[in-house]
């Protein structure tokens, strides 16, 4: 029998008795590009913290995360170290938090061959001056000794990538890796991370709060409301025809660069308090489609006729045209 | 001719920058020989990647920042210098929206406290008038009366700015520099503030700078645009027309890599190399190490900013139909 490379189920989080992820259930195919898509706090980032066991010890965690089938939520410390970095490598949104300011970026990444491969000394010394050029780092030789400092934001993130192929991952977790950048720079990332998963191979994760850097590296999404996934897709079926009432309004909310100039729609309210969810569905009290059943009974994720998964009483109709979508579907 | 409700001229602001303690300074320009105009009641949107100087120019704008170089006037009139009783007085008439509400604001103090600030500091209205002038405020900004005596970490990112925003109509201003006002926020929030923002600007008339990285956002925002890059204006022309058909270089590049939901990746113009350093500025165009079409005029003289059309300006050699440059 086979397995999905991660298979994650029925995982839930709770800080100090706060229910903040209520249940996600999700699988990542062998090189696959997967979207994470929500607001602050509807916790994308949280599920793969979980996964990795790298919250803090307050946080009480059920359910199960495999890889290829082997158990990680309830593995030893040693059996999750032998994972993570080696297995799943992540990266975050700040780099310059994440690398060691003290500490020359080439022997930073020699630290995680060693740790993951094996190698030292002047193979490992070859091998990162391989995995510099490769993530596009120019001139990697004579900047090999370099503190992270003496590098940019854009080229800091290059950094951590590189950091992050060191171990040969099956599958890489971005949080937010553009977020920070500036918008060249950001295209320039979301490109290599691209061309990565061609060369490599390596399965990606891509945690975003931002609809339209999803859409150039991912091919499935998954959005998220209140540690929930409320619609999941292909990047077609979601960006052409967003179903769950959240979804479009995502959408709708995003400001365009073409097209007349029209006012924003943005969705009513703000994210629940997680400490004050309802027993219905989280988004009602800011949805304009909610009907009485909302308020009081939790829809579930069900799969759709299209293939989709989708959490919604009453869904936008399929064939209810997207304003904000039409002109970019003419030009795709 | 409408006086402008500011004006800058051939502003200048070079930082020094040293490099270790004993290290010799090395002059930054952070703003370099920039003039922009705003017009009463106009939005001028600043886009630009970091470094470009936009921040600093909005706080030259202000006067906070004093100029090396050019000058600033408010309404036709010069502007005081830094600290002066009349630039204090001046400041009721501009005010400044930062990046992070909860920095900008008193921890300490309730919301309505703080919106009430600046009418205690400039001494506007009578007390009691003061009390009205707070709750008509936060109606105008969506915030609920009952949330005037919440402390800022009782509100959510949103409804902080709308604080922040509040605040700084609090006095009349008739120009406001708003710096990254929306970055912080979700796509949901944003577009909420961005309404609220245009709404007010359409009701009190008020001039605006809208200083951001976000393209779409600016775009929505601003009646006119002006890119940075390096500290310098490298093309300015009205909202509409810039993104629809960008004439330099840079913008064209800019324009290129916002990613548009459901359009691939491919085909855009990724450009390469990372924004030079101000402390060690190209010669020649600024922009010539990451532009795709530049020849050997790129390298050795500077571009200036010429107008190419009806309302339109670019800093390019390489732009046709450009004219006589524009009197600084």
């Amino acid at each position: 029998m086979s397995f999905d490379l991660v298979e994650i189920r029925d995982l839930k989080v709770a800080f100090d008795g706060t229910q903040v992820l209520h249940g996600i259930n999700l699988s990542v195919d062998r090189g696959e590009a997967l979207g994470l898509v929500g607001e602050s706090g509807c916790g994308k980032s949280v599920t793969w913290l979980a996964a990795l066991g790298l919250l803090p010890g307050k946080a009480a965690i059920s359910g199960s995360v495999r890889i290829e089938g082997n158990e990680l939520c309830s593995a030893p410390r040693q059996a999750l170290e032998r994972v993570r970095g080696g297995r799943i490598a992540m990266i975050f949104q700040d780099p310059s938090s994440s690398l060691n300011p003290v500490i020359r970026i080439g022997r930073q990444i020699t630290e995680a061959l060693t740790l993951h491969r094996g190698i030292g000394g002047e193979t490992a010394r070859a091998e990162a001056l391989r995995l510099l050029d490769m993530v596009g780092i120019p001139d990697a030789r004579r900047r090999f000794d370099l503190f992270p400092h003496e590098f940019s934001g854009g080229q800091c993130q290059r950094l951590m990538i590189a950091m992050a192929l060191a171990g040969q991952p099956d599958l890489l977790i971005a949080d937010e890796p553009t977020t920070a950048l500036d918008a060249t720079i950001q295209a320039q990332i979301l490109d290599l991370l691209n061309q990565l998963r061609a060369e490599t191979g390596m399965a990606t994760v891509f945690i975003s709060h931002d609809l339209g850097a999803v859409s150039q590296v991912c091919e499935r999404v998954c959005v998220m409301y209140a540690g929930r996934i409320v619609e999941q897709g292909s990047i077609t079926q979601l960006f052409s025809r967003p179903r769950h009432p959240y979804t479009r309004g995502l959408f709708d909310a995003i400001p365009r660069l073409d097209g007349p100039r029209t006012r924003l729609v943005p969705i009513p309210g703000t994210v629940p308090n997680p400490k004050q969810l309802t027993a219905g569905c989280a988004f009602s009290p800011r949805c304009a489609h909610s009907v009485a059943s909302c308020d009081f009974q939790r829809p579930e994720l069900d799969v759709m006729e299209d293939g989709r998964r989708l959490a919604c009483f009453n869904p936008v109709l399929a064939d209810e045209p997207t304003p904000a979508l039409q002109t970019v579907m003419e030009d795709a | 001719m409408v006086t402008p409700l500011i004006e800058a001229k051939g502003l200048t602001r070079v930082y020094e920058m040293r490099r270790g303690l004993f290290g010799k300074a090395i002059p930054v320009r952070a703003v370099d020989d920039l003039s922009i105009k705003v017009l009463p009641g106009e939005t001028l949107g600043v886009v630009g990647e970091s470094g470009s100087g936009k921040s600093t120019l909005g706080r030259m704008l202000l006067g906070i920042d004093p100029a090396q170089a050019g000058a600033v006037t408010f309404e036709g009139h010069p502007m005081p210098a830094f600290g002066t009783a009349e630039w204090r007085a001046l400041r009721a008439r501009m005010q400044l929206v930062y990046q992070d509400p909860l920095a900008a604001l008193d921890r300490r103090l309730t919301i309505a406290t703080q919106i009430r600030e600046p009418l205690d500091i400039h001494n506007l209205l009578t007390k009691s008038q003061r009390d009205g002038r707070v709750q008509a405020l936060m109606a105008a900004v969506g915030l609920r009366p009952d949330q005037a005596d919440r402390y800022p970490h009782e509100l959510s990112g949103g409804q902080r700015q709308r604080a922040v925003i509040a605040r700084a109509l609090a006095s009349h201003p008739s120009l406001i520099v708003c710096d990254e006002p929306v970055s912080a926020l979700d796509v949901s929030i944003q577009a909420q503030v961005v309404n609220m923002l245009r709404d007010l600007q359409d009701e009190f008339q008020i001039g605006m700078v809208f200083i951001s990285h976000d393209l779409k956002v600016v775009r929505n925002v601003a009646d006119r645009v002006a890119v940075m890059y390096l500290g310098r204006i490298v093309e300015e022309a009205l909202s509409d027309v810039i993104f629809a058909s960008p004439r330099h270089p840079y913008t064209q590049a800019l324009v290129s890599s916002v990613p548009v939901p459901g359009q691939p990746l491919k085909g855009r113009m990724i450009l390469q190399g990372e924004p030079p350093n101000p402390a060690d500025r190209p010669s020649g165009c600024a922009f010539h190490p990451r532009c795709p079409l530049a020849t050997d005029i790129c390298r050795t003289s500077v571009p200036a900013l010429r107008t190419i059309g009806v309302g339109r300006s670019a800093a390019c050699h390489l732009v046709e139909g450009a004219t006589a440059p524009i009197a600084a």
